[in-house]
């Protein structure tokens, strides 16, 4: 037991050796980018897609020459979806010298890391933390919807299509990202001609098993179930639906998408499936084309919405910081600054949307795009 | 015998006065990384958990798996107090103070509470039960909304719409989001304020006479009874204690991050704790300490591996387990290091 | 009607933590070590299958038979590389804390190997669905063959252990191992026979979870694990009738209290039903109580 001391007490010297002198080495030529997220850990599928696709943009931009004739370098950081972690994972991005942010991808880390943007006026853009606490700060800003915008958007297509009387929600309680959409569509229902008949919640820990939830929907009489969770899942409610003959209209959100790449799932168990998703893998646009052609030459599968995210969100600093006709060489302070301004200036089209806005509130202005799964592929709705 | 466990004794709270002073160095010379800087807090707070269930596991000799519930109430009770004193606490030392005190206050009495019919378990059936504990504290807590309003705090479990404000009201405490905007008032400072208390604490109870009859319980439950020593007493007075400490960590660890939820203190945090104390020792308060800090910087100063950082840790993990247990691998070392440990040894006994 | 269908889907998530739970007591039972890293084990189990059956178009139960090997080898190259080094050890909380470094490990080669996106994955059993009441009530083919093989493996193992030489090793080392090794028995053989059939079992287990809940990834096993430990202290760690038991009772009152009372609770209330008894029967429901002796 003695000699244990000794021998951690030498690691622990060498290891604070090492911290201390990791060095904060500040090349001037290139723009330090630094990605917050999950690579690691039960979320770990989010922070890659995320990682990918930004990875593909910066490479993309370099290749076509840099922004302001300058070079970007990405470097990703794992935060295990861990408010903690995420904090080392920003503190580790400075040391290497980070101007800009993207990250973080999940809310809660995202919160956390946001404060400390904020102490240090380093300009920050999550792809997809969609909690409304991620973006507080003048220095952040947002590629996706927030939550409540989500909520409130599906609740207001629900009522204006008339799509269904009776509603039942499904959602994940000990999730901020399905709650918070559960809460928004919840108070906007209560403006809308429908009803909702059950709300029934489920928990990270019994996440497998859904036939309570669903039966209870069954017997409220639901013709619609909304669904504000990840596609994972809804892949599991959907085949457990089908095993009870429960079938009301689907209605899901943005963490829907990506169901359909789901390997060995059977895709007409989502036939019907409406959602609302800012970005469609299927989506016929040069651009979009070229970014899924991309990601599955390099990857090996269809990329997700959280990649869409990202891809965009590392175009919507390339077009800021033109705009704000930002140099490598400035402090990320000063580049933070010029940002703020500039956000709020560019009107930015990608492949989660055209004719894209920031307001002084970080929140990008875009109209949702509803879809419907139709013979295994997403069809545009009005 | 008594000298020289003083002098371990001194010799541990020199460490980390040690440690306090280079670092506080290192800060006024400008010395320091981002990292190293941000994970000073976060390092103190797993050293005092460590120490704290070190007392439970190694000088009580009762494996609890639940010791991350015991945090997660400190945390809550400790952010909640600050969110609601924060207009007439405006001293940041002051507020973090009490909310260290409130924290570890109702981590005691959980611990009592939780303690009592623990207790009266055995060996693997008393971790099952202490985990059960930490998942129904974290389950709870996750399905709580607290909001305050000028009617005063309302309170429900279904979600913040049924809270029944009135439009002046905020969500304190918000189901799964938890307290977020708690004010970051802890500091290095504090947190090794609270090592050296927490060390305080430990090791004179150790030496106590309580710490004694704590002990002989553990060797010899049976004998430790027929001598009169009152076994539920004593476990219960280790088992809150450590509590209450793991109650102040979770203050101050919530007091250095914006965001709090229930979700972080699951049983995969307190076998992280467990991992501190074995590795560095079951019962070796100054091998808690270093283990924590060790295993808590590993995995940042791994991040240069990327993909396979995990991977590297989980391995060292396993090679040190391997090498600090098993037997034969203290008898290569005892073989082939003898020399180079020998010195050490007869210090720390 | 519908407490009937509440059963009746407790009863098939019980079935599937019952399975694994049989496999967790077996090992606890014999070698006395709680081994967090069985429900990893189960998760490889269903990349093996996985893997076979779309990759190389395997049958179903090609698939499970290399799942079983797969498994029962990855299974004992653990426990010798390990977890036998540890047996001796001082304190046995160290075996403990090296199997969470091996659920780690599991966890992030596999991540590394097959990436992060959950897979789907297709059900091995192919028997219909039984309606009963006009369609009213339903158990899925999934939940008949877990039951039944559950039913078999119980019987089997209770056989194996109580009719068969190796099983009554088994026996006398979880009783003793020092007089076990003194009567001639392979302390070192016996374990890892225990560790074969155990992480065997786990491949079954994996693929009937993945077969019910078909969404596989890295970390798919370690929840279902976690309740299937408790599953097996429920009904009394070491016991294989209780392990079933356990498992049942677990599925039926986390959906009888996800129905009745919250849902988000329910883990909350299948905990708390844990500790209440085992406050009253502190070994489990089957578990032998032994006598402490001066």
């Amino acid at each position: 037991m003695k000699k244990m001391k000794k021998f951690s007490g030498v690691a622990a010297t060498v290891m604070a050796a090492a911290m201390v002198l990791s060095t904060t080495a500040l090349a001037d030529e290139t723009f330090k980018i630094g990605g917050i997220g999950p690579t690691t850990g039960a979320a770990s599928v989010y922070g890659t897609a995320v990682m990918n696709a930004a990875q593909i943009a910066v490479d993309e931009i370099n290749e076509a020459g840099g922004v302001n004739g300058y070079q970007l370098e990405f470097n990703a950081q794992d935060d295990e979806h861990d408010a903690e972690k995420a904090v080392n994972a920003y503190n580790t991005l400075k040391d290497w010298g980070m101007q800009v942010l993207l990250g973080t991808v999940t809310s809660t880390p995202c919160i956390a890391v946001e404060a400390e943007a904020v102490n240090d006026n380093m300009f920050l853009l999550t792809p997809s933390g969609t909690a409304v606490d991620c973006i507080s700060g003048e220095n952040a800003f947002r590629v996706c919807f927030a939550d409540p915008s989500q909520g409130t958007e599906s609740a207001k297509y629900i009522g204006e299509h008339a799509l269904a009387e009776k509603v039942a929600v499904i959602y994940d309680s000990s999730d901020v990202y399905s709650s918070g959409i559960y809460a928004a569509f919840q108070a906007e229902a209560a403006n809308q001609p429908f009803e909702i008949v059950a709300s029934e919640a489920f928990t990270a820990d019994s996440k497998t098993d859904f036939s309570v939830q669903l039966q209870k929907a069954k017997d409220a009489g639901a013709d619609l179930v909304y669904m504000p969770f990840y596609y994972n899942e809804a892949a599991l409610v959907l085949k457990q639906a089908a095993d009870m003959d429960f079938a009301p209209l689907w209605f899901g959100v943005d963490g829907m998408d990506g169901i359909l790449s789901l390997e060995g799932f059977d895709t007409s168990l989502a036939e019907g499936v409406m959602l609302l998703t800012p970005f469609s893998a299927s989506a016929e646009d040069e651009k979009t084309q070229n970014f899924v052609t991309k990601y599955q030459d390099l990857y090996g599968e269809v990329p997700n919405q959280f990649g869409a995210d990202a891809y965009d969100g590392i175009y919507i600093i390339k077009q800021a910081l033109e705009q704000a006709e930002a140099t490598p060489d400035m402090e990320y302070s000063e580049i933070c600054d010029l940002l703020k301004t500039a956000m709020q200036e560019i009107t930015f089209d990608g492949i989660t949307g055209t004719g894209i806005t920031w307001g002084a509130d970080g929140e990008p202005i875009k109209a949702p795009i509803a879809v419907v799964i139709k013979d295994g592929a997403y069809e545009f709705m009005d | 015998m008594k000298n020289k466990k003083l002098k371990s004794n001194l010799i541990t709270y020199g460490i980390v006065l040690a440690a306090f002073v280079i670092v506080e160095i290192m800060m006024a010379t400008g010395n320091i990384t981002s990292l190293l800087k941000g994970l000073l807090v976060p390092l103190c707070v797993y050293v005092v958990l460590a120490i704290s269930l070190n007392l439970v596991v190694g000088i009580s000799g009762e494996l609890s798996l639940g010791h991350a519930g015991f945090m997660c109430v400190g945390a809550f009770a400790g952010a909640f107090f600050s969110k609601c004193m924060q207009d007439v606490l405006t001293v940041s030392g002051v507020r973090l103070f009490c909310a260290i005190l409130v924290g570890a206050a109702v981590a005691a009495v959980f611990g009592v509470l939780i303690g009592i019919p623990v207790l009266r378990l055995k060996g693997d059936y008393l971790a099952i039960v202490t985990l059960a504990f930490g998942e129904i504290i974290k389950n709870i807590i996750n399905a709580f909304y607290i909001g305050k309003d000028s009617n005063g705090f309302h309170m429900t479990m279904k979600d913040q719409f049924s809270l029944g404000m009135e439009a002046d009201g905020v969500v304190i405490l918000n189901g799964p989001q938890g307290i977020t905007g708690t004010p970051k008032d802890a500091t290095f400072a504090a947190g090794i304020i609270l090592i050296l208390v927490t060390l305080f604490i430990v090791l004179n109870l150790i030496d106590s006479r309580d710490g004694r009859a704590i002990q002989s319980i553990r060797d010899n439950r049976i004998a430790a009874e027929s001598i009169g020593i009152g076994i539920t007493k004593y476990k219960l007075m280790a088992f809150t204690v450590s509590a209450a400490l793991a109650g102040a960590a979770g203050a101050l660890y919530a007091h250095n991050l914006s965001t709090l939820v229930a979700k972080k203190f699951d049983y995969n945090q307190s076998i992280m704790i467990l991992v501190f104390v074995v590795l560095g020792g079951i019962g070796n308060i100054r091998g808690s300490i270093i283990a924590a800090v060790v295993l808590t910087a590993l995995p940042e100063l791994l991040r240069g591996l990327s993909d396979y950082r995990m991977l590297i840790y989980s391995i060292i993990l396993i090679v040190i387990m391997l090498f600090n247990w098993a037997p034969k691998a203290l008898e290569w070392r005892e073989r082939y290091l003898g020399r180079f440990f020998k010195k050490s040894a007869e210090e720390g006994e | 009607m519908s407490f009937l269908s509440y059963m009746i889907n407790g009863i098939s998530l019980g079935s599937v933590y019952a399975i694994i739970a049989l496999g967790y007591t077996m090992v606890y039972g014999i070698a006395k070590m709680l081994n967090f890293a069985h429900g990893d084990v189960i998760m490889v189990g269903g990349y093996a299958a996985l893997m076979m059956m779309m990759n190389a178009g395997a049958h179903p139960l090609l698939a499970v038979l290399v799942a079983i090997v797969v498994c029962t080898v990855l299974g004992v190259t653990i426990e010798k590389i390990a977890y036998r080094p540890l047996r001796n050890a001082s304190s046995p909380l160290a075996v403990l804390i090296t199997a969470i470094g091996v659920s780690y490990f599991l966890q992030n080669i596999v991540l590394l190997i097959f990436g992060s996106s959950p897979k789907s994955f297709q059900s091995v059993v192919t028997i219909p669905d039984l309606k009963l009441a006009g369609g009213a009530l339903m158990i899925t083919g999934e939940t008949i063959v877990t039951i039944l093989s559950c039913i078999v493996i119980m019987i089997a193992l209770t056989t194996f252990v109580n009719k068969t030489k190796a099983g009554q090793a088994m026996l006398a080392v979880s009783e003793d191992k020092g007089a076990a090794q003194l009567m001639g028995i392979n302390v070192n053989g016996t374990i890892a026979l225990t560790f074969a059939i155990g992480s065997g079992l786990a491949a079954i287990a994996g693929v009937l979870l993945c077969s019910s809940y078909p969404s596989l990834s890295p970390y798919t096993g370690s929840m279902p694990g976690i309740k299937a430990f408790v599953a097996a202290v429920f009904g009394g760690i070491g016991s294989i009738p209780g392990a079933m038991i356990g498992g049942i009772l677990l599925g039926v009152i986390e959906i009888l209290g996800k129905a009745y009372i919250s849902a988000q609770l329910a883990d909350a209330i299948v905990f708390g039903v844990l500790i209440v008894v085992l406050l009253v029967k502190p070994t489990g429901l089957l578990g032998k109580q032994v006598q402490e002796k001066v």
